[in-house]
């Protein structure tokens, strides 16, 4: 919303200086975004006087003034038909910078004679088009500040112009009159009254107006028309031109300004009608299947049910609070019109614009809310504003429906005020506010007046009163601890641990990522997604389509920029949701790492080496730990399809999968342009069960004085055979003796087999053997050891390598 | 017993001469030794007058003893002197750098959502959750923004697909954090001290603008419960956020539709050479949107307005952590640049709390 200082006055009797006008604006929620000088463009330009002109003499349409300048008698010469003895000049001086030619002004030679400045026209100083002649006042002084005789003497070229930003719930603000309501209410002046002097019809209006069935309930339930025959449209007069190019608007004839003055100083937008294009009636109606209209935008608009229009006895000529249509529009040599003030629904106006796609000032209040009220009112206003400016003959006024009655009441209770805002506003102050906005208060009970349809409540009340009060005085009190005392901890259990996975991943040396949550829908096609429950219907680009099903394509995506720019070897992380439908609650928290390339640099001492499976499943582990899941679990091969199928393992609880890592598949990396290999783990951070003991307590520390025995033990077994199986047999030979089993040596490949026979591999173990009650002896340790050789060939076929 | 001078010199002095230890092994069995001079003496004593032996004897002890030592002490003397001589050789070049080993680091958005969380926990504040693709009554509707609010429009929304014939309003990604209000309040009720922190979504792409960002919300509720202490707690927790002794927080009034009274709220600020501070100079920063919660959301979440009131606050994450951190872009939040995530990353360890601080 756009304003300038002397339009705000037109409505407010103030003393105020603009900024304290602007800190109250900005302060009772009209938020200020701009402040134009308008002046500062003019400021070096002062006033002189010609005090002799005499003809060039090498140019027929030049002269060569003498001219009287605050800096003493200088020669100029111009162009000027008016250019003359005796005349107020504006000055432009050497140096100075002319915004209507763009040009910063030097001492010239013009035909041989010297000039020390020029004299500026209308339009070279974007006061107006006009460039018949430079500008000649009618008063002032030598060395006079222009902008200062424009101050006094034509305010609306010059004064400050004022941009706020109204939120969605103040229509009233999208006025000029509402703004200087609130800083009257704020004690910044006095509203001056409206002066509504009803004008007098000299005939009855030929067009007629008729609301149909269809619109009469809701969508325009009240239409005021008048018709005025044998006005003259020309150009508005300086100061409506002025104004409308203050805030940013074309002036293009009175008519038009007219209607753009009330809709941004009453908030009451017009339509004029050229009457001799309208064809016998109106009527306000929905539009039919197949209309449709040209409307002012110069665009043709597809019209069906639902859109409100203003039609006459042939077509729609109008989209009701929208926009109107070019065919009957005003033109220069319209004479007789038609004007309409009506009131139009805000939800269908809304509708239709969006439909329509069309943005208008129109649009913009009627979808917030006009008064309902000031329709018959507004219409006076206007008429007398057309009568005064393009004269004319007016007829009675035509009626169609009644304003919508928005009277409604609500409690006030300045207790409430008091307790919800926490600042001692009296009684008194409170009901002052509330009737200087317009409220009529009875007893406790407050009556918002027809221009707020934001207030619906009590609370709304309350808002009006502490906005006008003004927030800013407010002073903090401190709020109390629900408990006095040392405070509980307050994360979830899920919270604490969804830091500790971020914070362990951290210390493995992972570098978090944060991606967007969705991708594109092949990207998460490759990873069990990209269905339509995912997708969102209007995706900002074509990368981001598909909620995403897993983090892993992220991380790949970053991994491929990162290496794009050179970055080879990365360890990427990040926790947090994937979807896997798209209702509500639909996703869970995960927490992904990926290695891509090598662990280390190059360093002298060979730690170089490319990240593989085992490395991700160590990570993995370590965050399992962190998150507090058992340790053992058991480990499946059946991983999703983006993950080498050889290469992956899947961690599971029962039936619950905690985990996923290994290498991701080729194919993935290929497509995802990733240069490989990759490894990566994905772990379900929620499927991991808390602890069912609550207890602080440790369980007791067995530990055994008796000497712990250890004993390696290799085997030859199947290449297929999985280092777990032989572990587990070797494990369950002697639950209560055997501590540990560990695999310390593997030996695979052609030479293994050279030695072992084809298919062969060994497995070498190291089992710990502690006793609890006495020392073991040789015999002991050999049945122990046969027992181990026994189940390992039992579960795995593995036989002592020899 | 003559001679023992002459044996004393005659061995302290081979000792302190020889050079290795073949030579101390060669003195020692020449003087200690079964057939050595010293040994040979210990056996005239047997042949010796008890009086004259006692006193014999003593001197010998005396002199066995300190041959001894002094063999001792040249032995770990040659020891000493051959490691040294070995260690010197044994050198490695110390400016060669130590084996790598990987940094990782905790991502700005996530650091300063602890920070937060650590502030707010001291004040009493629970952390609420609540899903990101949200039903529209959630999202909306709860929160007093009826389906043609002009509010609505504003909001930029991304919805989710809808199968034909499923004929309920499309599901969208939370634009804000404030449907968790209406879920923490539905499973907790009243009174409720709850933060939300979380990934929110705008379709909104351009140099300061990413289609996800991250909010969080405050919701405080009890009885008497006022915008004054709205003001206490919020300026409480930009002291303590920024880090700085002193805060002036000015509340603009302002309309969000689930707030009433609404306030925008500035900080006292200056700007000197890109350099934000905070709590001095003229400028004021728009920091957060905040206000007195609406009846219709209490009631939205099934509870009485009569009985409760109370305020709600949200502020972007990724916004606070650039203003702390001096962080130009936003998009540079989710761009994963190795870099980036490097440069403004936090270490694994730097945990903030509230005793320790928030930052190093």
């Amino acid at each position: 919303m756009k304003f300038t200082l002397s339009w705000l006055k037109d409505h407010l009797e103030t003393e105020a200086t603009l900024d304290e006008i602007l800190y109250a604006l900005t302060d009772l929620g009209l938020e200020v975004e701009a402040v134009e000088d308008r002046a500062a463009r003019l400021s070096a330009f002062t006033l002189a006087k010609v005090l002799h002109a005499e003809q060039h003499p090498d140019a027929d349409k030049l002269r060569v003034c003498r001219v009287m300048t605050d800096e003493g008698e200088k020669q100029i010469v111009c162009g000027a038909p008016n250019a003359r003895e005796g005349i107020t000049v504006v000055l432009c001086k050497p140096g100075d910078y002319v915004p209507g030619i763009d040009v910063t002004l030097g001492v010239g030679k013009i035909r041989g004679v010297e000039s020390h400045g020029m004299m500026a026209s209308e339009r070279e100083l974007e006061l107006s088009d006009e460039h018949d002649g430079i500008i000649e006042l009618p008063s002032g002084e030598v060395g006079e500040r222009f902008v200062d005789w424009l101050a006094q003497n034509r305010p609306g070229a010059v004064d400050p112009m004022i941009y706020i930003k109204i939120t969605p719930n103040r229509p009233d603000a999208l006025g000029v009159r509402g703004l200087a309501r609130d800083l009257a209410a704020r004690g910044l002046g006095t509203l001056k009254p409206l002066d509504i002097q009803p004008v007098k019809g000299e005939f009855d209006s030929p067009i007629s107006v008729t609301l149909a069935d269809d619109v009469k309930d809701k969508a325009c339930p009240h239409f005021v028309g008048r018709y005025i025959r044998g006005a003259k449209n020309g150009p508005s007069p300086l100061w409506l031109q002025e104004r409308l190019k203050a805030i940013g608007l074309r002036p293009i004839s009175a008519l038009v300004d007219i209607t753009n003055l009330f809709t941004f100083d009453l908030n009451r937008p017009l339509h004029v009608f050229d009457a001799d294009k309208v064809h016998g009636s109106i009527t306000v109606r929905q539009a039919r299947e197949g209309e449709s209209l040209l409307a002012l935008d110069g665009k043709t608009y597809d019209l069906g049910p639902g859109i409100t229009v203003i039609a006459d006895d042939q077509a729609p000529e109008g989209l009701g609070g929208v926009m109107g249509g070019e065919v009957s529009g005003v033109s220069e040599d319209t004479v007789n019109v038609f004007v309409e003030a009506a009131y139009f629904d805000p939800i269908i106006t809304a509708t239709t614009g969006r439909r329509l796609k069309i943005n208008s000032d129109a649009r913009y209040r009627f979808e917030r809310g006009i008064d309902p009220a000031f329709t018959r009112d507004g219409m006076e206003l206007a008429t007398k504003v057309i009568l005064d400016l393009c004269g004319g003959e007016p007829s009675a006024i035509v009626e169609a429906g009644a304003p919508v009655d928005t009277t409604r009441t609500y409690r006030y209770d300045a207790k409430k005020v008091v307790s919800l805002v926490g600042m001692n506003i009296a009684e008194g102050d409170q009901r002052a506010t509330l009737e200087a906005l317009g409220f009529t208060l009875k007893g406790d009970m407050a009556t918002p007046p027809s221009w707020r349809p934001d207030i619906l409540g009590e609370a709304d009340l309350v808002e009006e009163v502490a906005r006008i009060a003004s927030l800013t005085k407010l002073e903090g009190k401190p709020m109390r601890r629900t408990k006095p005392g040392v405070p509980k901890p307050i994360l979830t259990p899920m919270q604490v641990r969804e830091k500790a996975a971020r914070r362990t991943l951290a210390a493995l040396g992972y570098n978090e990522c944060v991606t967007y949550s969705f991708i594109d829908g092949p990207s998460a096609a490759m990873f069990g997604g990209g269905d339509e429950a995912t997708r969102l219907e209007n995706p900002i680009s074509s990368e981001m389509t598909h909620m995403r099903p897993d983090l892993l394509p992220g991380l790949l995506q970053a991994a491929a920029r990162n290496q794009a720019r050179g970055f080879m070897d990365l360890a990427l992380f990040e926790v947090g949701p994937a979807f896997h439908g798209g209702e509500p609650g639909e996703q869970a928290l995960m927490a992904t790492g990926l290695l891509v390339g090598a662990t280390a640099p190059r360093d002298p001492y060979g730690s170089r080496r490319m990240a593989d499976l085992y490395d991700a499943k160590a990570d993995a582990e370590a965050v399992l730990a962190a998150l507090g899941a058992p340790q053992k679990v058991q480990i499946s091969r059946k991983a999703d399809a983006w993950w080498h199928p050889g290469r992956s393992g899947v961690m599971g609880l029962g039936p619950n999968v905690i985990a996923t890592f290994g290498e991701v598949h080729p194919k993935v990396l290929k497509a995802m342009d990733v240069k490989g290999p990759a490894v990566a783990f994905t772990i379900r951070v929620e499927a991991v069960p808390f602890p069912k003991s609550k207890t602080t307590t440790r369980a007791a520390l067995g530990r055994s004085d008796l000497q712990a025995v250890e004993r390696d033990f290799a085997f030859v077994v199947d290449k297929g055979v999985e280092a777990l199986a032989l572990v587990n047999a070797a494990q369950g030979a002697d639950k209560a003796l055997i501590e540990s089993v560990a695999v310390f040596d593997q030996f695979t490949g052609e030479k293994a087999e050279a030695q072992m026979g084809a298919g062969k591999k060994s497995l070498a173990v190291s089992v710990r053997l502690q006793p609890r009650d006495k020392t073991l002896t040789d015999e002991e340790i050999e049945a122990v050891s046969a027992k181990i050789v026994e189940k390992v060939a039992k579960a795995t076929g593995g036989v002592l390598r020899g | 017993m003559d001679g023992l001078d002459a044996l004393k010199g005659k061995y302290l002095e081979g000792i302190s001469g020889a050079g290795d230890e073949a030579a101390l092994e060669e003195l020692r069995v020449a003087a200690l030794g079964k057939k050595g001079e010293i040994s040979l003496k210990m056996r005239e004593l047997g042949q010796m007058d008890p009086a004259v032996r006692q006193a014999a004897g003593q001197a010998l002890n005396l002199l066995k003893d300190e041959i001894d030592a002094a063999l001792r002490a040249k032995k770990s003397a040659l020891a000493d002197a051959a490691l040294d001589e070995r260690l010197k050789s044994e050198w490695l070049d110390v400016t060669l750098p130590g084996r790598p080993r990987r940094q990782g680091t905790i991502h700005p958005v996530s650091q300063v959502t602890e920070e937060v969380t650590a502030i707010f926990a001291d004040m009493g504040f629970a952390v609420a959750e609540g899903p990101q693709i949200e039903s529209d009554w959630y999202n909306f509707d709860a929160l007093n923004i009826a389906p043609e609010h002009p509010a609505r429009q504003e909001h930029d929304t991304f919805f989710m697909h809808r199968d034909p014939g499923d004929n309920r309003p499309p599901h969208v990604l939370r634009t804000h954090t404030s449907p968790v209000q209406i879920r923490a309040m539905q499973t907790l009720g009243a009174p409720i001290r709850v933060i939300a922190p979380g990934r929110v979504y705008r379709m909104d792409m351009d140099q300061t603008h990413a289609p996800m960002f991250h909010q969080i919300e405050g919701l405080a509720i009890d009885r008497d419960i006022s915008m004054a202490n709205l003001k206490w707690v919020l300026e409480e927790f930009c002291r303590a956020f920024f880090e700085v002794d002193d805060v002036e927080l000015r509340f603009r009034a302002s309309h969000f539709p689930f707030t009433e009274p609404s306030a925008e709220v500035d900080i006292r600020c200056s700007w000197d050479k890109g350099q934000l501070k905070i709590g001095e100079g003229d400028g004021w920063m728009e920091i957060l949107g905040s206000g007195m919660v609406h009846p219709h959301v209490l009631r939205s979440a099934g509870v009485d307005p009569d009985e409760w009131q109370g305020f709600a606050f949200g502020m972007g994450i990724d916004r606070l952590a650039m203003l702390k951190y001096g962080i130009p872009d936003l998009r540079a939040f989710f761009e994963s640049d190795l870099r980036w995530l490097r440069h403004y990353g936090f270490a694994s360890l730097d945990m903030p709390t509230v005793a320790g601080g928030l930052s190093r």
